[in-house]
């Protein structure tokens, strides 16, 4: 941990920015610190999914139990994982062309990642309601699929709130209030698309290929 | 097809260190993470997993797991730069995932997750 | 007072009057309750904590007395049973979420930023937000009394009881909610304190020459940024089944009530360590000065306090010894539990050598923290005795628990705030709390709190139960329930007494027009080198700090036979307080604004669906007004919610560099807000 001395004293009238402990922006620090918080909460639905997920109930009084990988869609996952991914690709564009001061391409790239964005949701959305309306198993069918829908929703709440601040990022580089000499912005906007990401690359793994 | 190997992604790291990866790295990298995840959903449909147990069933979950945890590194460290970056923020966010990662497993192993044994009371 | 002038920045809101959304005016109101609504200042954030706390403390304080006249005597008629569940769940949430830790909230907040030197923490209107959203959710927790009944659960309510079939009541649905928000609080608040301890401090303060209080509050700090999600997923769970009717605790379907358990105590067992730690910084601060001698053992109190933070984790499931977890894990526990009491040990052995050899000088701050010392060691013992598990098996749900506790967190940690509130209500407020009332009251409230939880002990072993409504005669619990009552209105009589104190004190001082000056104790840390009270801005320049305790090697050197000898007086030393050409953050309503929001939502959620979207609406409203905050006010660090709804601040950043003109020279000298890349 860099705790070394920060030379000199900051007099009022010279720094605007007075130099940080550590080197790093309150801002990209402080997200960092968020995103250790949300492990520990994601961990917390993860593991009741990881307990409770051969907990089925019979679909009829007294039949057998489906579990939940016979009714999930693997393909569409993995189409759906994969536009998940790829945004996370098209968001470190919008970063770098932003540190390039391509306002144009930041526009672009960060549009297309909120597209993307919007695409895995209507996918998640899609799953949904294949799963309740076409095959019955809502929230409120067992506990295996309460904490399916815990886990999978309370992501999906994530991913929509990225959006909105993807979509509150490319607003603001037309007010002029994110541009070029700012980029770190967009960088943080970024770490927590990425860690959003990141929640995905485990959920999909530990709650649809581990059967 | 192109070469997409380990050495690939270090020969982007040891060109690119102390700025990060260039646009063109960042599209390698995102094809490598495909790639990976491709094999990740093949591995699962492997037909010899059918009916694994035991060490079969430790080999099926844990090429899964570490599959996902390469990705996982792979996103941290270069999308959200972290290999670049001033090890703190490394730090701080690891520790954070290693204290989930235990702590979880403990209760989770609290609940027996990980026995085979049947439940139920044996005297 | 907040400059709403613009003037040369230190980096933070010039307060300009733009019109955000076009309507309202940004806030720049100086004096007046309005200052108070829109304030961002961390001094003010961290009275209003303290004021807020107090208010709880006197809810919480009722429904304890009420429990104590229901237990009074056998056959108790003053509660019946079911009110009774609500008035000990109730007791205990307001203590633990709206009373303690509150209060630690507010030393850390207040103190940080000057024990480390800076002008403000990192994010100041997350701070106000904070504040706003903890007092927002505590209001609606007990809002439950007038809504149909307190939640009655027990505080950790456990499941199955806590479902809809077995407390159908909305009680349990505003513990619920009301907890979310003071949850949100405390999440944004430790992004905001971690960061500023990490990233703010003076140069030359390494992190080896913080306070120990500073540093027991960052231990704190990381221990809520980890502790809270458990919770909050445990309350995700809860709520799912309360209110869309989800299984994760219906047995029947296959849902393990101890999952709840295990979560609650994930979250409950740091906790408590996050409600004891302030104090253990604070004490570590209050004794030093009256010793006349340097904290004994400094790296060590810092280790201890880190070894605790991570030990903590380790022990949750003692808790759970007798439910049913099986003997592998009730041994691993058990061990873990034992070793905890190491660290905590240290530190008791630290606060005594370091008294040792000192000229001890019992002012009425000495004092409480001498209580807490010895206090928290009768409840430390006590908690050793339930490390053993099979002993804990005969302990567990009777009163001997309930000693345990209160000794630690009452004894402890609230002894602790007691004393710190006579330390630094002089640096705070310009005058003193009264010594000579402040030793009777330290007195009164001893003997009071001794009689009330040591009988307890004795209960408890004779087997008197927790949570149960009230007891038969001839148990021979009659004469120390007699006892305990009557301690607890003795304590009720101390606090209405320190009340006083405090109107009696301000009067007199408001007569005498007192000025106590910068440094009225002799004491070490750099709060003490500013004048009293705290101007505004803090400093009128940033200190550089040369070793551990700087303020007091200015003021004292050793000679060639080791004693100290004076070298300059505190006011030669202190900083005039001039805030010329100081910049400070803009005061904002939108903090408020969001946490008026937010409990709506919750009141929807339980009530009706159609309240949930004004309740939405003025959040996002909130959102959208705080991004677009005139972005003329150059804010460094300024405003990141980092809670799961509002998010990035972007017109923060981006106004920070707005009004700087774009050379090189200004990359060069502002690495701060580009983006920083190792070497």
């Amino acid at each position: 941990m860099s705790d070394a001395a920060v030379a000199g004293v900051t007099h009022a009238d010279h720094a605007d920015h007075p130099p940080t402990s550590t080197g790093l922006s309150n801002e990209k620090l402080g997200m960092w610190v968020f995103l250790g918080s949300e492990c520990l909460l994601f961990g917390g639905l993860i593991s009741t999914f990881l307990l409770y997920r051969s907990k089925v109930l019979p679909d009829i009084p007294g039949g057998t139990a489906k579990p939940l990988h016979e009714t999930f869609n693997i393909a569409f996952t993995s189409a759906s994982s994969f536009v998940l991914l790829m945004s996370s690709l098209t968001m470190v564009l919008a970063v770098s062309a932003l540190a390039q001061r391509n306002i144009r391409g930041t526009r672009i790239w960060l549009a297309v990642t909120a597209l993307l964005g919007m695409m895995f949701i209507s996918g998640q959305v899609y799953e949904f309601y294949e799963f309740v309306n076409v095959n019955g198993y809502g929230l409120t069918h067992s506990p295996a699929w309460s904490a399916f829908y815990a886990l999978t929703g309370f992501h999906g709440a994530h991913v929509t709130i990225g959006i909105v601040m993807l979509v509150t990022c490319l607003a603001l580089t037309f007010s002029g209030r994110v541009n070029g000499d700012n980029p770190e912005t967009v960088e943080i906007v970024g770490l927590y698309w990425h860690f959003v990401d990141v929640v995905w690359i485990v959920v999909f793994t530990l709650v649809y290929l581990i059967k | 097809m192109t070469d997409v190997s380990a050495n690939d992604l270090q020969g982007v790291t040891d060109a690119e260190d102390h700025h990060g990866p260039t646009d063109r790295s960042f599209v390698r990298i995102a094809v490598v993470l495909a790639i990976i995840t491709a094999i990740e959903v093949a591995w699962s449909y492997l037909p010899v997993w059918d009916g694994a147990e035991g060490a079969k069933m430790v080999a099926e979950i844990g090429g899964l797991l570490l599959m996902m945890m390469l990705k996982f590194v792979i996103v941290a460290g270069w999308f959200m730069h972290l290999k670049f970056d001033k090890p703190i923020l490394a730090r701080l966010f690891y520790a954070a995932f290693v204290l989930a990662v235990v702590v979880y497993v403990a209760v989770l192993a609290a609940f027996e997750v990980f026995s085979t044994a049947t439940p139920g009371y044996t005297p | 007072m907040s400059s709403t002038d613009a003037q040369l920045a230190l980096g933070s809101g010039s307060g300009t009057a733009g019109k955000p959304l076009g309507v309202f005016a940004r806030a720049g109101q100086t004096t007046g309750w309005r200052s108070w609504v829109t304030t961002v200042d961390h001094k003010r954030v961290g009275i209003m904590y303290g004021a807020a706390a107090l208010f709880f403390f006197v809810i919480g304080g009722i429904e304890a007395m009420l429990i104590r006249l229901q237990l009074a005597q056998p056959n108790g008629n003053v509660l019946s049973a079911d009110q009774y569940n609500q008035m000990f769940t109730m007791h205990g949430t307001t203590m633990i979420f709206l009373v303690v830790m509150p209060i630690g909230a507010s030393f850390m907040n207040y103190l940080i930023p000057l024990q480390i030197g800076a002008r403000d923490v990192a994010f100041p209107r997350l701070n106000a937000l904070s504040f706003w959203v903890f007092l927002t959710g505590g209001i609606m927790l007990n809002s439950s009394w007038l809504l149909g009944g307190g939640a009655d659960g027990g505080w950790f309510n456990y499941a199955p009881n806590n479902g809809v079939m077995f407390s159908p009541t909305h009680g349990i649905d505003f513990w619920n909610m009301g907890l979310f928000l003071t949850g949100i609080a405390s999440l944004v608040g430790a992004v905001n304190l971690i960061t500023t301890c990490l990233n703010m401090r003076a140069p030359g303060m390494t992190l080896m020459k913080m306070p120990v209080f500073t540093w027991m509050s960052l231990v704190t700090q990381f221990m809520l940024l980890f502790a809270i999600p458990v919770l909050t997923a445990a309350q995700v769970l809860l709520a799912f089944d309360r209110l869309f009717g989800a299984r994760f605790f219906d047995v029947a379907a296959g849902g393990d009530p101890l999952l709840w358990q295990h979560l609650f105590w994930i979250f409950g067992h740091p906790e408590v360590y996050i409600m004891i730690l302030p104090a253990f910084g604070i004490v570590s601060e209050i004794i030093p000065t009256f010793a006349r001698k340097p904290i004994f053992g400094y790296p060590f109190m810092v280790f201890s306090g880190i070894a605790i933070g991570f030990m903590g984790w380790g022990v949750w499931a003692h808790h759970m010894f007798a439910s049913g977890i099986g003997p592998i894990s009730v041994a691993a526990f058990s061990v873990s539990t034992m070793f905890i009491a190491v660290p905590t040990g240290v530190k008791i052995l630290n606060w005594l050598a370091t008294m040792w050899g000192g000229k001890l000088r019992f002012t009425a701050p000495m004092m409480y923290s001498v209580g807490l010392v010895t206090m928290f060691t009768i409840g430390g013992l006590s908690g050793v005795t339930h490390a053993v598990s099979p002993a804990d098996t005969q302990q567990t749900d009777t009163y001997y628990i309930v000693a345990h506790f209160h000794y630690v967190l009452f004894g402890g940690a609230l002894f602790g705030f007691v004393g710190a509130w006579y330390y630094w209500w002089p640096k705070a407020f310009g005058y003193k709390l009264s010594e000579l009332h402040g030793k009777i009251n330290f007195w009164i409230l001893l003997i009071g709190f001794n009689l009330t939880f040591g009988p307890m002990h004795i209960l408890g072993l004779e087997g008197m139960p927790r949570r149960t409504y009230t007891y038969y005669d001839g148990y021979n619990f009659n004469l120390w329930n007699m006892v305990a009552t009557v301690g607890a209105a003795i304590i009720g009589v101390s606090f209405l007494y320190f009340f006083w104190i405090i109107w009696k004190s301000r009067k007199d001082a408001l007569a005498a027009k007192v000025d106590v000056g910068p440094d009225p104790w002799d004491a070490r840390g750099l709060e003490w080198s500013i004048q009293s009270p705290v101007p505004t801005h803090n400093f009128d320049y940033t200190p550089t700090v040369k070793v551990f305790d700087d303020f007091w090697y200015r003021k004292y050197q050793e000679d060639e036979n080791g004693t100290l000898q004076p070298v300059a007086t505190a006011e030669e030393i202190a900083q005039p307080g001039n805030g010329e050409g100081v910049h400070l953050p803009s005061p904002s309503y939108w903090p408020l604004v969001m946490a008026i929001g937010l409990p709506i939502i919750g009141y929807g959620l339980i009530y009706t669906k159609l309240l949930v979207i004004p309740g939405l609406l003025i959040a996002v409203a909130a959102f959208v007004g705080w991004v677009n905050e005139p972005s003329t006010d150059p804010e460094a660090g300024h405003g990141e919610p980092h809670d799961d709804e509002p998010s990035p601040e972007p017109a923060g950043t981006a106004a920070e560099d707005a009004t700087e003109p774009e050379t090189e020279a200004d990359s060069a000298e502002a690495p701060v807000t580009e983006e920083v890349v190792a070497p």
